[in-house]
């Protein structure tokens, strides 16, 4: 129920979903520009330190915010909410990169570790060489962490690699497996069912349970897919293993590399 | 640590369960926790623990365990019986075990979940700050991996710097103490009691009663037509065999979309109420995944939500919409209530034991 009928178009609305939450949508598209609205919105929420908001999820166009109906009123909650949105400096367009934290993914293609890379070359036409270069190639954004902990929903690859599911699910799909299914890529933090085409492994740790944060990649990362090959995977895992055996968190972070360029 | 119980049966699916993970959705990470929280607090609050503490949420019955030591333990949930060594003791009360007695929790009378909590807490491994088991995402729980607990586990009370008060002897079940923990009970129990004993009643199905289960509408109402929505609170939903700590899927009339069943996926708010393309409802639960692409017609009102833990299969479901703030405040008033000084009388009927709440209202 939208709590505003005549909201203008460049405000957001807000949306009641139960009597302790609260979405903030900012339209009704996929878009780098709304999801940077969303993403500054949700960021504004946090940093606020209210100690009644139980909940901060971004997505690709809004924003969930849940709050403890022991400490607050529903209005009261809203009234909070709506003077944050309204003051967070939210951009209109797309955030310059150089704002933006990017991480760089490595990743051995092809192998044993991306089994589908050739039903992906033969699907699109090209070798698997090219299918490599065009899903390395752009730098992505993170819209959305959701589906389980710490997959990324990625925005921007191009649509000369996509390829459909898989006729028929994989039981297991290897944690670090990067997929391709329709025209979306993915990489997968844990091991789990899936119907993706599989093009690749990273030895990067995603997702970490017992680390806090749990996961490497939040909503509103960039990210690039580098390619390497099978030495270089063994040595980075090799170092991931040593990190979480020695140090506390348990994700090795690669450091990030602020490069130019949108896709 | 001290073991105080071991699991003899572990029943159908048995789950340590706390408050939940708090904060963690933007991770992906599902919330988890007690289904129905009220009850955990209250046998908590029974055990003298603080109400969030560690306990084990037991889905239909049929579970037992062996003391190893005195322990004392609550039961609040589900109306299941309760025996210690074979001899029936109420639900809803605390139980003072010596070592080698076995308690038991039988298949519920009405409800599904039973909560049993264990004086001094469960020790468990903290996963993102909770204990909570979540068997799909693999958190949590006895093993922090979100494992069911089973034959054989083993129950620890955490180490204490100051141990609670060793119990007396014997298995006579101690009265309610405090008046404000019997109050509480009494006020939980009596709703689960209105919700649950005439919907469970082994009366004809067609004789049952409805339970009635308040929404707020939204967020994506405007994605049904005006006889959607109307479908969705003046029709009757029966609860299918699809239903677990994840969700809770209906059969019943179609609600018409007005634009298709596909929205851009957005955060899943607790006890959301979707709805695929097919209009059968789906009302989303602790262990839900965070994000979903169907439209929320209304989430479960937060006075109404521990209900959703009592659902079983067959049961018919009546949704009654109101505004968010009125739904405030009825919650507001329904946890003063429960924590006035009320009077709880324990009365026997055909041998089995009931609770009467006499509350004062303004």
């Amino acid at each position: 129920m939208s709590i505003h009928a005549d909201t203008p178009r460049s405000m957001p609305r807000f949306l009641w979903a139960g009597d302790s939450a609260v979405v903030i949508e900012f339209g009704n598209e996929i878009s780098p520009a709304l999801a940077a609205r969303a993403h500054t919105a949700a960021a504004a929420f946090e940093s606020a330190n209210l100690p009644w908001l139980v909940e901060v999820l971004p997505s690709y166009r809004s924003v969930l915010a849940e709050f403890d109906p022991r400490l607050i009123s529903p209005a009261a909650a809203l009234e909070e909410l709506q003077r944050i949105a309204e003051t967070a400096a939210i951009p209109e367009g797309p955030a310059s990169l150089d704002q933006l934290d990017i991480v760089s993914i490595p990743v051995c293609y092809g192998g044993r570790f991306g089994p589908d890379l050739h039903d992906v070359a033969a699907h699109t036409g090209l070798s698997p060489d090219e299918v490599v270069a065009v899903h390395s190639e752009p730098l992505y954004l993170v819209y959305m962490i959701g589906f389980m902990l710490g997959f990324p929903y990625l925005g921007g690859m191009s649509p000369r690699i996509a390829t459909p599911r898989l006729a028929t699910p994989r039981t297991i799909v290897p944690a670090g497996s990067v997929g391709i299914a329709g025209n979306q890529t993915g990489v997968y933090p844990m091991a789990s069912p899936g119907g993706w085409h599989l093009i690749g492994r990273t030895p990067m740790r995603l997702a970490d349970p017992s680390a806090d944060p749990p996961c490497l990649l939040r909503a509103g990362n960039r990210i690039r897919f580098v390619p390497v090959d099978e030495a270089a995977y063994r040595a980075i895992e090799a170092a991931a293993a040593t990190t979480a055996r020695t140090d506390a968190p348990g994700i090795a972070a690669i450091p990030a590399q602020a490069e130019g360029g949108d896709q | 640590m001290a073991a105080m119980l071991e699991v003899v049966n572990s029943g159908p699916l048995s789950t340590l369960q706390d408050l939940g993970r708090r904060g963690r959705m933007k991770y992906g990470v599902p919330p988890s926790g007690a289904l129905d929280q009220e009850a955990l607090a209250v046998a908590n609050l029974l055990a003298e623990n603080p109400e969030g503490a560690v306990g084990i949420e037991i889905t239909y019955g049929n579970f037992s365990v062996r003391a190893l030591a005195p322990v004392v333990l609550a039961c609040a949930g589900a109306w299941a019986s309760v025996s210690v060594d074979s001899i029936a003791v109420s639900p809803w009360t605390t139980l003072s075990v010596m070592p080698g007695e076995i308690v038991s929790v039988g298949a519920p009378a009405w409800g599904v979940q039973v909560y049993l909590a264990v004086r001094g807490g469960i020790a468990a491994p903290l996963v993102m700050g909770s204990a909570s088991t979540c068997t799909r995402a693999a958190l949590g729980g006895i093993d922090g991996q979100g494992r069911a607990l089973r034959a054989g586990d083993l129950i620890a009370t955490p180490d204490r710097p100051s141990p609670s008060p060793s119990p007396g002897p014997g298995h006579v079940p101690s009265l309610l103490a405090a008046s404000t923990v019997t109050a509480r009970a009494a006020a939980a129990l009596a709703k689960r009691q209105a919700a649950f004993a005439r919907a469970h009643s082994p009366a004809a199905a067609s004789a049952r009663c409805p339970v009635a289960i308040r929404v707020v509408m939204g967020p994506q109402d405007d994605h049904f037509t005006d006889g959607g929505r109307r479908t969705l609170v003046t029709e009757e939903f029966t609860l299918t065999s699809k239903a677990d700590r994840m969700g809770l899927r209906f059969e019943g009339p179609a609600i018409e979309h007005s634009r298709g069943a596909d929205i851009i996926s957005d955060g899943m708010p607790r006890g959301a109420v979707q709805v695929p393309g097919d209009g059968k409802p789906i009302i989303m639960l602790a262990d839900r995944q965070t994000t979903g692409g169907y439209p929320k017609i209304a989430c479960v009102a937060r006075v109404d939500l521990d209900l959703l833990a009592h659902l079983r299969p067959g049961d018919r479901v009546r949704f009654a919409a109101l505004p968010a703030e009125e739904a405030h405040e009825s919650l507001i008033h329904e946890q003063a209530a429960s924590r006035a000084s009320g009077r709880a009388l324990r009365i026997l009927i055909d041998g089995i034991e009931h609770v009467v709440t006499v509350c004062e209202l303004q």
